[in-house]
């Protein structure tokens, strides 16, 4: 069976501008969304606070829940359902730690019971003190700057052979990271300034491949977050993860074509870059296609039947497989021709 | 075919060692023992980030230091003040007189050369010294205090049993607590964040404790409270006593300590124990004080307050105060454990019920089980045969998975199980590109055993260098993550690692099997 024929000919380096166009407007809309909202949305893990799931044997009014957290002090809650609307299942947020002294729990099982008549199971409970927020957002950062920057380091050494350049780079930037964290810089600022050192030394020091990965990783992990904020969805812990794992993801498509690019460069040296680049993406577009596909089949039916406390997890890797395909296909590669392009307007 | 055999060597040892890794986690008790660890979120339990507050146990030393030295000036006979007030980590005291001043400092440079000197100026025969402790000194006892902090509470959990607690440090000053399967989380945190420090405090008889509630108290004094609650009506009432501030007697010098009932009230009381010193400095305390009032104080709480009615010798009490039977026993278990050097914050907590965790792992089981189904009906549809090849290297990578978690003892978390499932998806795609090379390679008319030598050969890097990429995500992600996250990044890693091993290694035997020893003439791909 096959879904591509062989010998498919689609001139993906000739629509690059279009793909330009349409990544640049989505990576612009998720940047609006995201200045929009005032940053992400962050979940307890990040921006602190208390969160309290319960479930209950019939349906209940969540304004009752809400009435009876306020009759003991907890105000300012927002209710949502939570999984399945057929379970009656609840999280209950509050922005406040709450220091859950002595008979937190049972207090709130009996507030409930009170407000609702019935009573509640409680399911979980967490509480994330400011402080320790403050650290996950800094330790996420950093988690998510640092694979990008050994990912680039790895692929410029395999694909453009300058591993020393790439180590010396390495070495300056995360000095310089760790001198200017010294002076308690947002860790958000701190990173986008590495990140653009990072993207300008790669094009000062023509490693293309490494910034062709780079700047496609950036432009899934862009979307992604820029997805999360449209939806309203929170970050946690696991969308880290989530976002993690979906670079690795993008950037194993991507690489599988600039092995084929690199392969094809050998074969056909006399090939313009644009004809290389355009033959090795269909040459592998049919590897691409089936395997995100079956990647997506996973993920969809975690989605679908993981439950609550993975599906914004699914969610995230859903929107960063689908993104992380497209850009392996119209970004990172034809980004490649963006050294000719600068070249033929000199 | 040399080649052969030791790829076949390799797959047969490999997956047998996954196998028996496997196999302990779902049959009770075989050999190598070694289970899969359910992380919290899948069993349900209490996950808890403590601060210890180790400045304090700095401040408390140079109290300790403040007070010796206002018992020596007094047995010298040096009036000072202000030895009683900590402002800012420092204590200062001002001496007036000349003579005193000398004497102040002799007794200063001898017996307390611990102490570093802040500042020192002398105003009209008034000297004012404050001084703090060295920095080194204070770095010390901070270390100490977090150490001791932990060492503590492992002994406290230990008591309360519960299986396979994790404690430890974290960063400077804090602790990291996972107490997997704990249904009772309220009283495992009482039970852990109770400083039990226990102190026999004399009650001071020579002034009134309402004026001291006015707000004159007595240097050297202070006002603590008796906190009780009436079972029946659920009124609390609250007793001031004027107490010397300086214990005569503390809970460092308990041996034991354990619950009894009272046969008079049939009401449990703790019996405490003191070792030999206590015991002495117990009896010396109670001949010296017959007739008053001693207060036994936890943790600045007022238990009760006896009149010593004779001397008591055999160095045995007992701690009274209205107790639940779950209320005395976890206070027996801080006892015997130790008080904390200083007391904890809850920085992050954690609890989750036994019903979400199984929920948890049954819905990440038929989100796993459809998945992989899907993806190995697929396979077969399109690759036929080949295909086929694939899925049984995709049903032994899933036991590679389980028997690697199980071997490095790692924690399966939900996470994790989403890991699992999305490197069901990944596992096949090193397979899906050697087909497609193979596929490749046949079109260009090779024969079939030059295609499939090629379609490997070919792939074999294009497989790791994507893999290596995603094994460095992972790797970050375990180094920066915790809990839930770390158990992703294991499963994503050990999943990497044993995907390419099952596409290059495995896959590989049964294709030269097929080739080599059936010599099949057409491959079904």
């Amino acid at each position: 069976m096959e879904f591509i024929k062989p010998n498919t000919n689609f001139d993906f380096v000739g629509k690059r501008k279009i793909a330009y166009g349409v990544s640049i407007s989505l990576i612009l809309l998720s940047i609006f969304s995201l200045v929009f909202h005032g940053g992400p949305k962050y979940g307890i893990d990040f921006a602190g606070g208390t969160i309290i799931q319960v479930k209950f044997p019939t349906s209940v009014v969540t304004e009752n829940i809400k009435s009876g957290l306020a009759g003991m002090g907890l105000v300012n809650t927002t209710i949502q359902t939570f999984g399945d609307p057929r379970e009656f299942e609840y999280l209950i947020r509050t922005d406040k730690p709450v220091q859950t002294t002595d008979t937190f729990s049972q207090q709130v099982k009996n507030s409930i019971k009170q407000a609702t008549g019935t009573e509640p199971d409680i399911r979980r409970i967490e509480m994330v003190g400011p402080q320790v927020g403050k650290d996950l957002q800094e330790k996420a950062l950093f988690a998510i700057y640092y694979s990008m920057l050994f990912i680039a380091i790895y692929i410029s050494g395999r694909f453009d052979f300058r591993w020393i350049a790439c180590a010396v780079i390495a070495a300056a930037l995360m000095g310089s990271v760790y001198l200017l964290s010294q002076w308690h810089i947002s860790m958000a600022i701190l990173t986008a300034i590495a990140l653009i050192i990072t993207l300008v030394l790669f094009w000062i020091l023509n490693l293309k491949y490494a910034m062709g990965a780079i700047v496609a990783l950036i432009h899934d992990v862009v979307i992604t977050v820029g997805c999360f904020s449209l939806f309203g969805k929170e970050f946690s812990l696991p969308i880290i993860a989530a976002v993690l794992s979906i670079m690795g993801y993008s950037l194993n498509d991507t690489i599988i074509v600039y092995d084929r690019i690199r392969e094809n460069l050998h074969k056909y040296p006399k090939n313009t870059l644009g004809i290389t680049i355009n033959r090795s993406v269909n040459e592998t577009l049919s590897r691409t296609i089936l395997t995100s596909g079956l990647t997506l089949l996973a993920v969809v039916s975690l989605f679908i039947f993981g439950g609550g406390i993975i599906h914004d997890f699914a969610l995230a890797m859903l929107v960063g497989i689908v993104v992380g395909t497209y850009s392996s296909i119209y970004v990172a590669s034809p980004i490649l021709m963006a050294w000719q392009d600068a070249g033929k307007k000199k | 075919m040399k080649n052969i055999s030791w790829k076949l060597a390799a797959s047969v040892l490999v997956i047998l060692a996954a196998v028996i890794y496997t196999i302990p986690t779902f049959v009770q008790g075989v050999w190598p023992y070694k289970k899969i660890n359910l992380g919290l979120d899948l069993q349900g339990g209490m996950h808890l980030v403590l601060e210890v507050e180790a400045e304090k146990a700095v401040e408390s030393s140079l109290e300790r230091i403040a007070q010796d030295l206002r018992m020596t000036l007094r047995k010298d006979q040096i009036p000072a003040t202000g030895l009683d007030q900590m402002e800012g980590g420092k204590i200062s005291v001002r001496i007036q007189g000349r003579d005193q001043i000398d004497k102040f400092d002799k007794i200063l440079n001898d017996s307390y050369k611990e102490l570093r000197i802040v500042s020192r100026n002398v105003e009209n025969d008034v000297l004012t010294v404050s001084f703090d402790l060295p920095d080194k000194e204070a770095d010390h006892i901070r270390r100490m205090a977090v150490e001791q902090a932990l060492e503590t509470i492992r002994n406290r959990i230990d008591q309360f049993g519960v299986s396979e607690p994790d404690i430890r440090q974290e960063g400077d000053n804090r602790l990291l607590i996972q107490l997997p399967g704990v249904k009772d989380t309220q009283r495992a945190k009482d039970l852990i964040g109770k400083t039990a420090l226990l102190e026999f405090k004399l009650v001071d008889e020579n002034h009134d404790v309402n004026a001291a509630l006015k707000g004159v108290v007595p240097p050297g004094s202070e006002v603590l409270y008796e906190v009780r609650e009436d079972p029946q009506t659920r009124r609390t009432t609250k007793t001031p006593y004027l107490l010397i501030k300086r214990p005569v007697l503390t809970g460092a010098y308990l041996t034991d300590a354990k619950v009894q009932i009272d046969s008079q009230y049939n009401e449990p009381y703790v019996a405490i124990k003191f070792d030999k010193k206590g015991a002495q400095i117990f009896e010396k305390i109670t001949e010296e004080n017959v007739k008053k009032r001693l207060a036994i104080v936890l943790d600045n709480k007022v238990y009760s307050a006896p009149v010593i009615q004779e001397k008591i010798s055999g160095g045995e009490a007992r701690i009274t105060g209205r107790f639940t039977p779950e209320e005395a026993r976890d206070l027996a278990i801080v006892l015997r454990a130790g008080a904390l050097p200083a007391p904890v914050k809850v920085l992050e907590e954690r609890t989750v019920g036994p019903s979400l965790g199984t929920d948890s792992i049954h819905k990440g089981l038929l989100a796993g089980l459809i998945g992989s189904g899907l993806i190995i009906l697929f396979m077969f549809f399109y690759y036929r045969g080949s295909g086929l090849i694939a899925d049984v290297a995709l049903l032994f990578n899933i036991v590679m998975i389980f028997g690697g978690l199980a071997m490095f003892q790692a924690t399966l978390t939900m996470p994790g199980i989403a890991g699992i499932i999305l490197t069901i998806g990944m596992a096949v795609d090193a397979n899906v590109l050697i087909f497609e090379r193979i596929r490749e390679e046949l079109r260009l008319g090779k024969s079939l055993r030059a295609a499939v030598d090629a379609g490997f050969h070919m792939a074999t890097w294009t497989i790791l260098d994507a893999n290596i990429t995603t094994l460095i995500a992972g790797l970050v992600l375990f180094q920066f993550g915790t809990g839930p996250v770390k158990g992703f990044a294991v499963t994503l890693s050990l999943g990497v690692v044993s995907s390419v091993f099952t596409a290059l290694v495995l896959t590989r035997v049964i294709f030269d099997f097929f080739i080599v020893q059936r010599k099949i003439k057409r491959l079904s791909i």
